[in-house]
């Protein structure tokens, strides 16, 4: 498969008054052409900051690349100009926001904040970025779009607005969309539209999608790979199933139990214990380790290299080292292992 | 939006009933007799001067005759200032220079105001923005009469640009009082703008705008000014009331035949009348300037426009 997007040794760092917060401490990943790579953690752990970046949305005086680049048609974008980025953005990278209620413009009506970046970008006429607009408003379920051109943000409702804001994304077919967490401000009926929804354009138009969330169940829906993050790293990725049934670092435990499931008989939820990392003086080793019941002593010390599962799958955790101790992930974890072939747990065929 | 207008006039109405009963119980506590060298003439001749005035009747009679004039717009008649003279007649025949330099202070100092308060929100934390923040300090502490006389000493009588005072060579007249003038609102529409540019620039749909690929001065002019132009209405009100203030001050600098001229001259000598005109006067026009705001609010707010009043 062709990678689109290799983000390589990625750090990043805020210079604030309390002193350097490194929201981004060597993040690697790849984007393949055509499929949804999810990204999921706690907040705090800089799923926002690493697209961000990719899309140099970070405020210029006080967000720093430290290290690493991240490549994107034979350019590293951590070198471009803003010039130069502005023709990337909304044209070949595009973005979709938490907030559909303060993602537009209150004061423009939502037929000229379409035909923007269409205008920007193509050398179209108004007319015909007004028609391209309309029938983008079409494509996202917006019901007679034509009359909706001239209304304002506020005469629209929250999922409305977040279609329009998707529309607005895919103006100009880019060949990657950023979701950073495009459904966690709508209520649940209107989050699975907006999920379908985006399921659906993806087949249409062929775009790769960064689909950032902290909600996992919403992952097992829309994504064909995992990037799991925490405390500025990633620390496990795969496929879906790879981290669904077959999780290896200690933190993706953690985010899998405190999974709400529908067939769970006993609706307890685990809480991961503690708090995140403070990123202004992140700790040595493996940053999870202090809320970790699995940490081994050199997590303390040293910071775990990734150790690879399959060839798709891999986890930066000392558990994965030769000579680490065998540990028992928690009971719910092994169910789930126990349904994944390759796993230490498999029971056979009982998909 | 015709009903709200229509709610907004009564309650204006009662506002200025409410104001010109204050005022005209007030100038009848306050000291001193519009009528001139009071203690020279004899009772006799007091009583007929009085009584030509109507100043002889019972209060309650006083006050109803002239809420009842001021009804029909009439503000009653000048007993010593322009001897005679009706009222009404004396503000309207000295609207024209007032007006004139309060509205080229208004355009002149909102306007520069503004593009203060746009540059230093975006170059936020700048010498720039500094010096823009220092000018607004300025503006807003330094008194109007002050800054009047400055401006009158260094670019009238040194530098020889512009008239001393009066009004007496048309537009270069009203340069130098319309600057002083314009120091308020200025200052007022800098520090506000800065503060909402900031904001709006902060905001999620800049972002977003951002991310479609708009430029640097697209963020700022197409997405950004609107959004923090719109508040700005409201402290046209607050602006109005700089200009009036100030105004009263600047024409007596100046000396300009205008409103605020003739206001603090009528107070010198006690023209009740004038005194009170005057203030139901300044009054209205305050009013009805609050009044426009909250329409031009609604009509420039999309948000506001569609659903009815402000919420
Ligand atoms: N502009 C900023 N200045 C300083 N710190 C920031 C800034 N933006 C984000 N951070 C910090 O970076 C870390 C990652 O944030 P973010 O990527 O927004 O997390 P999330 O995973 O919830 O999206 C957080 O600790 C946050 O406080
Ligand atoms: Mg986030």
């Amino acid at each position: 498969m062709e990678k689109i997007l290799q983000v390589k040794d990625l750090e990043l760092s805020f210079n604030t008054f309390a002193g350097e917060v490194k929201a981004i401490r060597g993040v690697n990943f790849d984007l393949y052409k055509g499929e949804t790579l999810a990204i999921v953690g706690e907040s705090g752990s800089g799923k926002s900051v690493t697209t961000k970046s990719i899309m140099r949305l970070l405020p210029e005086h006080s967000a720093e690349f430290k290290n690493g680049e991240i490549l994107f048609g034979g350019r590293d974008l951590t070198r471009l100009t803003d010039k130069e980025m502005q023709k990337i953005r909304g044209k070949e990278i595009a973005m979709i926001f938490q907030d559909p209620m303060t993602s537009l413009n209150p004061t423009m009506p939502i037929g000229r904040q379409l035909t923007e970046p269409l205008l920007k970008h193509q050398k179209i006429s108004k007319a015909e970025a007004k028609k391209v607009a309309i029938d983008l408003l079409r494509l996202v379920g917006m019901p007679k779009p034509e009359l909706r051109m001239k209304q304002y943000p506020h005469q629209f409702s929250g999922g409305q607005r977040q279609r329009i804001v998707i529309a607005i994304s895919l103006a100009c077919n880019p060949q990657i969309l950023i979701a950073d967490e495009p459904t966690t401000a709508l209520d649940v009926t209107i989050q699975a539209q907006i999920l379908e929804l985006m399921k659906d354009l993806q087949k249409k138009i062929d775009t790769s999608i960064i689909f950032i969330t902290h909600d996992l169940g919403v992952v097992a829906n829309v994504a064909d790979r995992v990037a799991v993050m925490y405390g500025g790293k990633i620390v496990e990725i795969g496929t879906v199933d790879e981290i669904f049934y077959n999780p290896q670092h200690p933190y993706t435990w953690g985010l899998l139990s405190s999974m709400p499931s529908l067939d769970a008989e006993d609706a307890k939820l685990y809480a991961i214990p503690g708090t995140p990392p403070d990123l202004l003086s992140p700790p040595k080793g493996d940053a999870f380790a202090l809320r970790s019941e699995y940490a081994l002593q050199i997590d303390m010390e040293q910071n775990p290299p990734f150790f690879k599962v399959s060839d798709s799958h891999y986890a930066a955790t000392w558990l994965l080292h030769p000579d680490a101790p065998r540990v028992e992930p928690p009971a719910t974890v092994i169910e789930r292992m126990k349904k994944f072939p390759g796993s230490r747990y498999y029971e056979g065929s009982r998909v | 939006m015709a009903r709200y207008i229509g709610k907004r006039l009564i309650y204006m109405l009662i506002t200025l009933a409410l104001i010109a009963t204050f005022t005209f119980f007030l100038m009848k506590i306050l000291p001193g007799s519009p009528i001139a060298s009071a203690d020279k003439l004899s009772p006799e001749q007091r009583a007929v001067v009085e009584a030509r005035y109507g100043l002889d009747k019972p209060l309650p009679v006083q006050y109803f005759d002239y809420m009842l004039g001021l009804a029909q717009g009439d503000l009653g008649i000048s007993i010593n200032q322009f001897k005679g003279a009706n009222v009404t007649d004396v503000i309207i025949s000295r609207m024209g220079p007032s007006a004139q330099i309060g509205f080229q202070g208004m355009v002149l100092g909102t306007v520069i105001g503004v593009l203060l308060g746009m540059i230093a929100a975006l170059r936020q934390n700048t010498w720039i923005d500094y010096s823009s923040t220092l000018v607004a300090i300025v503006g807003i502490s330094i008194p109007s009469f002050v800054f009047a006389s400055l401006l009158q000493y260094y670019f009238a009588l040194q530098l020889e640009w512009f008239p001393v005072a009066l009004w007496k060579d048309g537009f270069m007249s009203s340069v130098l009082p319309s600057i002083a003038l314009a120091m308020f609102p200025l200052a007022t529409a800098a520090r506000f703008i800065r503060t909402e540019m900031i904001e709006v620039l902060g905001s999620d749909y800049i972002t977003l705008a951002r991310a479609k690929g708009a430029s640097g001065s697209e963020i700022a002019f197409k997405h950004a000014f609107r959004n923090a132009l719109i508040p700005l209405i409201t402290v046209l009100g607050p602006m109005a009331v700089g200009i009036l203030t100030g105004s009263l001050v600047v024409e007596q600098i100046f000396a300009i035949p205008g409103i605020g001229e003739q206001f603090v001259k009528s107070i010198m000598v006690s023209d009740f009348s004038v005194i009170m005109g005057t203030t139901i006067f300044f009054s209205v026009f305050l009013i009805v300037v609050i009044l426009i705001v909250d329409i031009l609010y609604g009509i420039i707010d999309p948000r506001i426009r569609l659903s009815g009043g402000k919420s």
